[in-house]
């Protein structure tokens, strides 16, 4: 048997290479920038230009650098708040799925509570509260606060799980409660976890965004958020400096596109339904094409009917 | 006799290009007026794969490379399956011919009542038909398959294993095709449910007169229900005979194994055999004849090239793709 080395598809392909690009700019981004993105200069509200990319701000600020700067910032809230909420969900959703009786249903009841509580408002009113609420602060407020889906997503499943035979099988053979979860259960929920911690991450983007957009978070360090408050405060759309917004608006969509394509990817690996799927026409080493459907199987007979009889 | 359906060097690839695999390769069969032609073989031997592919019911990366299937109306000009298009294939199916699918009792739709199973088709072939004359037609249909008329408005979880069979049998006669495949469609039943049906549907094929493809691994239920067998192996077929000539005495080697895997009730007793190995991996077939490692009567000639299924000296009624029985 031949082995052939299978490569992710076009769509995974390209949600990774977007999101080691802005790894790479979360990184480098500060040093890569060519200009100190809160220094001021006198090209003020210049459109972009080989001097700078993206142009300026009322103020004369780099925008491209803002936005280089601003990178980490972004990558650093959504990945640190999608792995602290996605840790939370397992430990919560897990047990409250496998446990039964009180336990269970208490921790089932946090999460719905959490589930109703309106994010955002709480976040800010939390990141107010929070004397120097840095980039670590507010990550560890999203993630506590937006953990509550994934939560529940899990418990249903491993509602599902618990009850399968292979783990009644396990606990009557006697294994522990731990050694269930870890070995028997979660391995099966690998998918729903990685998927819900993708959600998570672009939903903390976003909050952060938000965040800094209205003005909470400290104005002291550059987000792309940050761009678009003052971007809205200096009214950049009014006064047509659409470079002020339209880059980290885009930067916003890339990175969201990257990760939902990422996302795309893991429900390839988990559902094989999904992969077929793109190879919907098929070619013919003569440039035939023929329609893959369901029910109408094609029919592809040699040019020359009779070679293709043959047999007897 | 005369054909109903007529499969020609019907050839089956798995994909397309380098990658693609030979399932079933230029397979003849016919089945004629009224009959029950059996087709059995191992799992993999691409039984399903023949049955599916000629009535071009084979999902992707199923595709069909060659041959025909000619299906002869009771008057009228042989049509070929492969030339239709999807409108002239929808009204055929069913109409003509209709597919008792493998582990048809989950192909019922559970949150809907057998009624609107059964008449859901009647309606798409006749839709002239009224609502009444339809319900008319589909408890008549569960009659006929022994399940009382009540039944009508249950859902298929209240039906046990067996009477799911029979909604399904039903539903595949309700338009009286000519033609019925039946793809494993006791499988999942004990024995005793297994002969049931089985009598039934000989029953039905009296009253109805329509032939039936039973595709099958097991060999004994061929051997008393059908009047022709048909032996796959590897994507060809090896042996083709009537039932009883083929159990007193099979030619090919593999029905031999095949018939020694099972013990009969009566006769002399026999040594239950089997076959050792395994079954050819399709993307990597043996050169010559596909039984050829597997077999305890191999010689010379089955390592060079494939045998052709002939008609042997021995007995014109039969064909056998051996090197051990020659047409002349």
């Amino acid at each position: 048997m031949k082995f052939r080395f299978r490569l992710p598809s076009v769509k995974v392909t390209v949600g990774l290479a977007v999101l080691i690009v802005f790894t790479f700019v979360a990184f480098f981004g500060a040093s890569l920038a060519p200009f100190d993105p809160s220094a001021r200069s006198n090209d003020i509200l210049q459109s972009p230009s080989a001097k700078h990319l993206f142009g300026t701000t009322h103020l004369g600020q780099d925008i491209f650098s803002q936005i280089l700067v601003g990178t980490r910032s972004v990558m650093f809230v959504g990945f640190a708040a999608g792995i602290l909420a996605t840790v939370i969900a397992v430990i919560i959703g897990v047990t409250s799925g496998y446990l039964t009786g009180f336990g269970g249903e208490a921790v089932a009841t946090l999460s719905n509570v959490f589930i109703v509580i309106p994010a955002l408002p709480l976040i800010v009113i939390v990141t107010n509260v929070i004397p120097n609420s840095g980039d670590w602060a507010i990550a560890v407020v999203i993630g506590c606060t937006s953990w509550a889906w994934g939560a529940r997503l899990l418990r249903a499943q491993t509602l599902s799980l618990r009850n399968r035979d292979f783990v009644q099988a396990a606990k009557a053979g006697g294994e522990s409660t731990w050694r269930i979860v870890a070995v028997e259960i979660l391995p099966n929920l690998t998918a729903i976890i990685a998927s819900s911690f993708i959600g998570t991450v672009m939903f903390a983007v976003m909050t952060e965004i938000a965040l800094a957009y209205v003005g909470v978070s400290g104005i002291s360090e550059w987000n792309w958020g940050e761009v678009l408050f003052w971007a809205q405060g200096q009214q950049a759309l009014a006064i047509g400096a659409w470079w002020w917004f339209v880059p980290a608006g885009l930067c916003i969509a890339l990175l969201g596109t990257a990760l939902a394509l990422v996302n795309f990817g893991i429900d390839e690996i988990v559902n094989p339904r999904l992969r077929g799927g793109s190879k919907a026409v098929i070619r013919y080493p003569d440039g035939r094409k023929a329609r893959m459907r369901l029910g109408f199987t094609p029919v592809l007979t040699p040019r020359t009917e009779e070679a293709g009889r043959g047999g007897r | 006799m005369s054909p109903v359906l007529e499969i020609k060097g019907l050839s089956i690839d798995y994909g397309t290009g380098e990658q693609s695999v030979r399932a079933v390769n230029q397979v003849d069969l016919t089945l004629n007026r009224g009959e029950v032609l059996g087709l059995a073989g191992e799992s993999g031997s691409g039984k399903s794969t023949l049955a599916y592919g000629a009535t071009r019911l084979l999902p992707p990366p199923g595709v069909v490379t060659g041959g025909s299937v000619l299906y002869h109306p009771d008057n009228g000009e042989p049509v070929d399956l492969l030339r239709m298009t999807p409108a002239e294939l929808r009204a055929f199916r069913w109409k003509e011919l209709s597919i008792v699918f493998q582990g048809a009792m989950n192909s019922l739709n559970p949150v809907a009542t057998v009624a609107a199973q059964l008449t859901d088709v009647i309606a798409e072939h006749r839709p002239k038909s009224t609502k009444t004359e339809r319900m008319v037609r589909a408890a008549e249909m569960l009659s006929l398959v022994g399940i009382a008329r009540d039944r009508l408005e249950s859902y298929p979880h209240q039906l046990s294993g067996g009477m799911r069979q029979r909604v399904m049998i039903a539903m595949a006669l309700v338009l009286e095709p000519r033609v019925v495949i039946m793809d494993e469609p006791t499988t999942a039943l004990d024995v005793v449910m297994q002969r049931q049906i089985m009598r039934q549907l000989a029953k039905l094929k009296e009253q109805l007169g329509f032939s039936v493809i039973f595709i099958t691994h097991d060999l004994s239920l061929l051997v008393e229900f059908s009047d022709r067998i048909a032996i796959m192996y590897g994507g060809r077929i090896v042996e083709e005979a009537p039932a009883v000539e083929l159990y007193d005495k099979s030619l090919h080697p593999y029905s031999d194994g095949l018939l020694h895997s099972f013990p009969a009730l009566r006769g002399p007793r026999r040594e239950l055999t089997g076959i050792p190995g395994s079954p050819p991996d399709l993307r990597d077939m043996p050169v010559g004849c596909a039984f050829q490692p597997r077999c305890p009567k191999a010689f010379d000639p089955c390592g060079v090239s494939p045998p052709p299924l002939v008609r042997p000296a021995s007995d014109r009624t039969r064909s056998v793709a051996c090197y051990l029985h020659p047409s002349a």
